[in-house]
């Protein structure tokens, strides 16, 4: 029975004893320690954040390099398109412009060959009135006395003017 | 050849028959005087047991496993080996008095007016018996506490120093292997079962684990105390657990014990008892745990060293010692679990007291 009878002297000396030992090692092992382990927890876990964003971060790089090279090349293409298709306009547009000078000269030379026409029918026409005046004189001078050939001569005259 | 292998044999055997059966019939002839082969049986029986009973008297394995697992005032490593240790006694008349337990070395164990008393355990009683004294003695299990104290005191603030000064350093040696025992009673015993306010408690379930667990271990080596088995030191542990859980327990703890959710109103009647017998059932089993257990591993190696000096055989000695070996084992694995028990159930009631409610609970 002795057994089951707790010894209040060994109590005594277990609370003593044990809570010396509890604040003891709280202080100047359990702090270093547990303080060790999560300093060094911490540590690794920061070390496996950094890799995980450099790696992210030359991803990102990679696709940039990729992006930039992608972009510098549409910009090329685009100049050249660009240039392509400034040449072909400015020769389409010489094209046309020398055919509508070339359309313009024509009509001005036909326009000019018009008047000339005009002008010279005008012309004719004065000096084959004069011509007819002349004749009609030298008919009258000539022929006064026969009227009816005077009359025949006449009709002849203006018929042939007016076929011209 | 087989022949006369078989010639041999059978006249081995034919020669064997004729030897024991010459005294058999020298025996038929002697049986004529009966009187006096009773006697003579009677006289042997009478000696045999006249050596059992001395046999018995000079060693009595009851006695001698509690003598090894109580405590005493002197630590007797073996017969005749003995440190004496400190007594300290306060009495209201006398004070305290300090003097070596190797005064009661005498006939009738008696010095200064004090009775070292024999019994179960040790007890130091007044000669003089209306005096009440108070014994705070360093006895074999304080002197073998003390010992647990420095050991783990020297290790943990060595490894403690380690890691103030290796910042930043892969764990190393011993300090490491320390560190495999820490993290798993900080990750696997006392985080998953006190909940995310663990640190505050850390400190105390670590020492608690590797007091416990070193003085089992402490408890196992030949000559040394039963200190973990010794009700007294249960107790002690089971009580500061008790206090820890208390003085920490919210308010939804203590108004579980009074109104436990879900409950029909008539059957608090019952049920209020049981929760109050249940808050005072906690440490009890931690105590009886702890002790029964070490306890019995002590009693049942005790034992099995006692069938050696009971056989008194040069045959069953080695078998036993065996027998111990394997036992010895298992102890070594049971200081570690009771260690590891202790720990865990003190980090469930503290996690069960201070576990916060979310009112998640009230419909059923």
């Amino acid at each position: 029975m002795s057994l089951l009878t707790p010894n209040p002297g060994l109590i005594f000396w277990m609370l003593v004893v044990f809570l010396m030992v509890v604040f003891i090692l709280a202080k100047f092992a359990w702090k270093p320690i547990i303080k060790g382990l999560k300093d060094r927890e911490n540590e690794i876990q920061g070390a496996l954040d950094l890799a995980e964003r450099t790696k992210a971060e030359m991803i990102q790089l990679k696709s940039d390099n990729e992006k930039l090279i992608a972009e510098a090349n549409a910009v090329r293409d685009k100049i050249l398109r660009d240039a392509k298709e400034a040449a072909d306009k400015t020769i389409l547009e010489s094209k046309d412009k020398a055919a509508v000078e070339a359309q313009k000269m024509i009509e001005t030379a036909r326009e000019s060959i018009r008047n000339e026409q005009q002008l010279a029918v005008s012309k004719i026409r004065k000096e084959v009135a004069t011509l007819s005046l002349e004749i009609a004189e030298k008919v009258l001078h000539r022929e006064l006395k026969d009227k009816e050939a005077q009359e025949k001569l006449i009709a002849d005259l203006a018929s042939s003017a007016h076929l011209n | 050849m087989y022949t006369n292998l078989r010639l041999i044999i059978t006249t081995a055997l034919i020669a064997a028959t004729c030897f024991f059966n010459v005294p058999a019939r020298a025996d038929q002839t002697i049986q004529h005087d009966s009187g006096k082969v009773v006697e003579s049986i009677n006289e042997q029986e009478h000696k045999i047991e006249h050596n059992l009973e001395e046999s018995e008297k000079k060693f009595n394995i009851g006695e001698m496993i509690m003598h090894h697992i109580a405590d005493s005032h002197e630590w007797e490593f073996t017969h005749g080996v003995t440190i004496p240790l400190p007594v300290i006694l306060y009495s209201a008349d006398r004070g305290i008095e300090v003097f070596s337990s190797a005064n009661f070395h005498n006939e009738h164990h008696e010095y200064n007016g004090y009775h070292l008393v024999h019994g179960d355990s040790e007890k130091i009683v007044p000669v003089d018996e209306s005096r009440v004294i108070y014994d705070f003695s360093i006895t074999k299990n304080v002197a073998s506490m003390l010992l647990s104290a420095v050991i783990l005191i020297l290790i943990f603030t060595s490894i403690g120093k380690w890691y103030a000064n290796n910042k930043g350093k892969a764990p190393k040696g011993f300090q490491s292997a320390m560190e495999v025992i820490i993290l798993f009673i900080r990750d696997d015993v006392v985080k998953p079962n006190v909940g995310p306010k663990y640190e505050k408690y850390l400190p105390y379930l670590l020492t608690l684990f590797f007091f416990i667990l070193v003085n089992n271990i402490l408890g196992l080596l030949p000559g040394s105390a039963n200190l973990t088995g010794n009700i007294a030191v249960t107790m002690t542990l089971a009580v500061l657990t008790f206090i820890v859980v208390h003085l920490n327990a919210n308010g939804h703890y203590y108004k579980h014990l009074v109104k436990p959710t879900g409950v029909p109103i008539p059957l608090l009647i019952i049920m209020i008892p049981v929760e109050i017998v249940g808050v005072f059932m906690k440490p009890f089993s931690l105590m009886v745990r702890l002790f029964a257990n070490m306890t019995a591993g002590h009693i049942i190696l005790l034992s099995l060293f006692g069938l050696i000096f009971i056989f008194q055989s040069i045959v069953i000695a080695p078998v036993i010692s065996l027998f111990a070996l394997f036992l010895n084992f298992i102890e070594i694995m049971v200081a570690f679990i009771q260690a590891f028990i202790f720990t865990l159930l003190s980090s469930m009631y503290i996690g069960s007291a201070i576990e916060e409610h979310h009112h998640a609970d009230h419909g059923h």
